[in-house]
């Protein structure tokens, strides 16, 4: 059954490459939330209850309530336009995603150890791969930020991975989801709409020599 | 202790954050100073020991936390008289105390701790606190400057955090639990391999960010430049160490591990390339506050360099770390003034800086000698011990290709700053220049003479404590 979410959650980011909206990107983020809850309760059974509920909490709280809620106040307070305006046709980067999935797939055959499962080294690359690509290849601001949720979810899968034999670790992922978002989403919330009139990467380009 | 210095300061802190009163600030500033040296001697004092289980007192965490004590001390003041000069908005110094205490005890935390998870939690936490300083200014330019630093920074801790998740699979096969650093170098030989790779380039690359190297040096460059100077001057000194600190750390894994040729070729290569792209970009900056930032860059690739090549070089590695902070900060706090007189950090607005401002010229001649490594100045050792350990091990054209690098440097450096002291200023309205107190130049000295010393006489506690350092790696 965790193979089928992960598979599920792999779709998705094939469906976050063609997206046009970024509600749409909004709702995807939200989606993942709720399939990372369900890997978590599949997989993290052998920890102690305590840190099992917080795990989920956390997953079902955050990543699918909190930050999709603080997102849409963002785009709607800083009166961003609705598109996702990316540098390459969203044809393309669907062929590039689908290249990042296989090209994981060839390298997660060169590990040669059981005791991690294969296909969360896959799930977990290719999401890596896919949020930095979104943060490479979009103009707004915002989307930097929804690229930076994607390679969080991508490091949680990985911390899934070994969170039976060291659940420490995969409280100090949430810690750093938690951490890392608040103060990206903060600071956007506060300032960046106000004093960037356009919401556009290449505002940012006035530091230089 | 460890407890109490870390609640008190956090105390503090909050206290800070939330009390606008003048007097109250000051004296809350002053509180912290004074836990700050009660715990450096403290932690002095019992050497070795470990509190709180993640928290362990080891030469290389006493000799920076020293560092990082003298270091506070004239950056408390210079923020101080820094924010004396401008306008008083209370809000905003509550803020920028607050944010320097919570990355002083963050950095602290760093030094001491001896778990790789616990050190990534206190990394964390100065990207936070260092953000809100650059802040400070509120200006267009900070913002963008704030923005690159913490996203850059937050890309590097996730991964860090993934270099971390990738070191627990190589402990599957030793058979053990702990990430602690002192279990990994005893089970260093028998870590899986292929992982301890991956492990090693991840934690490596999001180090750079605070380290200074190449690939990720960039975010400290503009926060170095968009901070207030004694913010800067922290900025560059100390969280530069701390970079240090969690690259050593996994180093000294690394080298008792079948790996430590594979380690060394990686680090030379990102060495070489920051003294590269140092070189380049020094050639080409106007800005006085950047090229410091990128000097700090080259310095950091000289250390790796000593790192990479063993025998002295280890020794001078922390040797150049530990004077490399005092000079740099004293550059920073310098520049703090020169900023005040001018107006502005352009190399094109300023000049004959010994005619308004002659301790502070003072200053900046002996600081540009102490930076670019000329006796007597503790640098010329550190580096020319870097220099012989490279020869040592054979990486002949390596020294040969960073020594005409490092020439570029010292001339471009020396064209800037000279032109900051001896050419006169064009277009520079003499009429309201701000008188500057000499006295405010006297941590400057305090620090350049302390690297003087230490470089030509080191006391034998000092040395003692620098071999104990390095006692792990490989001799």
């Amino acid at each position: 059954m965790a193979n089928v979410l992960l598979i599920i959650f792999t779709i998705s980011l094939l469906y976050l490459g063609i997206a046009h909206r970024l509600f749409t990107y909004i709702k995807i983020l939200a989606f993942q939330g709720v399939l990372l809850f369900g890997i978590a309760f599949i997989e993290l059974i052998q920890i102690n209850i305590a840190n099992l509920t917080f795990v989920l909490l956390e997953t079902i709280v955050f990543k699918a309530i909190a930050i999709p809620y603080f997102l849409n106040y963002v785009i709607k307070r800083n009166r961003i336009t609705r598109d996702a305006e990316p540098y390459l046709p969203n044809f393309i980067s669907l062929i590039i995603i689908t290249l990042i999935i296989i090209t994981t797939f060839v390298l997660s055959n060169a590990i040669a150890d059981e005791r991690i499962s294969k296909i969360y080294f896959v799930v977990a690359l290719s999401t890596l791969f896919t949020g930095l690509y979104i943060i490479v290849t979009r103009h707004k601001i915002i989307t930097h930020v929804m690229g930076y949720l994607v390679i969080e979810n991508g490091v949680f899968i990985l911390s899934l991975a070994v969170g039976n034999e060291m659940p420490m670790l995969v409280n100090l992922g949430i810690m750093l989801d938690i951490f890392a978002s608040v103060f990206l989403l903060g600071i956007f919330v506060n300032r960046i709409g106000d004093v960037l009139k356009d919401v556009d990467v290449d505002q940012l380009k006035n530091l230089k020599d | 202790m460890t407890g109490i210095y870390l609640a008190g300061a956090f105390i503090i802190s909050g206290l800070l954050f939330f009390n606008r009163n003048k007097t109250y600030n000051y004296l809350l500033v002053i509180g912290f100073l004074l836990l700050q040296i009660g715990f450096t001697i403290y932690e002095y004092l019992h050497l070795h020991t470990t509190e709180l289980n993640y928290f362990t007192a080891d030469a290389l965490a006493i000799l920076l936390l020293v560092t990082l004590t003298i270091i506070s001390i004239p950056a408390m003041y210079h923020s101080y008289v820094y924010l004396e000069t401008k306008q008083d908005n209370p809000k905003h110094r509550a803020i920028y105390f607050a944010a320097m205490v919570a990355l002083l005890t963050s950095i602290s935390a760093a030094y001491l701790s001896n778990h790789i998870a616990v050190t990534w939690i206190f990394v964390e936490l100065t990207t936070l606190s260092a953000s809100a300083l650059i802040y400070h200014r509120r200006n267009n330019r900070s913002l963008e400057g704030t923005w690159k630093y913490v996203f850059v920074c937050a890309i590097s801790i996730t991964l860090i955090f993934i270099g971390i998740l990738f070191l627990s699979f190589t402990l599957q096969q030793a058979g053990t639990d702990d990430l602690s650093f002192a279990v990994l170098i005893k089970k260093a030989p028998q870590l899986n391999l292929f992982w301890l790779r991956l492990a090693f380039i991840f934690i490596f690359t999001g180090f750079t960010a605070k380290l200074g190297l190449v690939p990720m040096y960039t975010a400290g460059i503009d926060a170095k430049d968009k901070a207030p100077s004694p913010a800067g001057a922290i900025l560059s000194s100390v969280l530069m160490n701390m970079g240090f600190v969690g690259i050593f750390r996994i180093y000294t894994v690394m080298a008792n591990s079948p790996l430590h040729l594979w380690t060394n070729h990686v680090i030379l290569i990102a060495a070489i390339l920051s003294i590269f792209v140092a070189t380049v970009y020094m050639t080409k900056v106007k800005n006085i506050k950047r090229m410091f930032a990128y000097s700090s860059i080259e310095h950091m690739g000289i250390v790796m360099l000593g790192l990479v090549a063993g025998g002295v070089g280890y020794y001078a590695a922390i040797l150049h770390i530990i004077f490399h902070a005092f000079i740099k900060s004293s550059l920073f706090f310098q520049m703090g003034q020169v900023y005040r007189i001018y107006k502005s950090k352009s190399i094109y607005d300023v000049g004959n800086y010994f005619k308004y401002n002659l301790t502070g010229a003072i200053v900046m001649l002996l600081g540009f000698f102490s930076a670019t490594a000329m006796p007597p100045s503790g640098l010329f050792i550190s580096e020319f011990l870097i220099f012989r350990s490279l020869f040592e091990a054979s990486y002949l054209w390596v020294l040969i290709v960073v020594m005409l690098l490092l020439t570029v440097i010292i001339w471009a450096f020396g064209k800037n700053v000279f032109k900051l002291l001896f050419s006169p200023a064009v277009d520079f309205k003499e009429d309201n220049i701000e008188k500057i107190n000499p006295m405010e130049s006297i941590s400057q000295f305090i620090l350049l003479g302390l690297v003087v010393y230490l470089g030509l006489n080191p006391p034998q506690e000092f040395v003692t404590l620098i071999h104990e350092a390095i006692k792990n790696l490989p001799h």
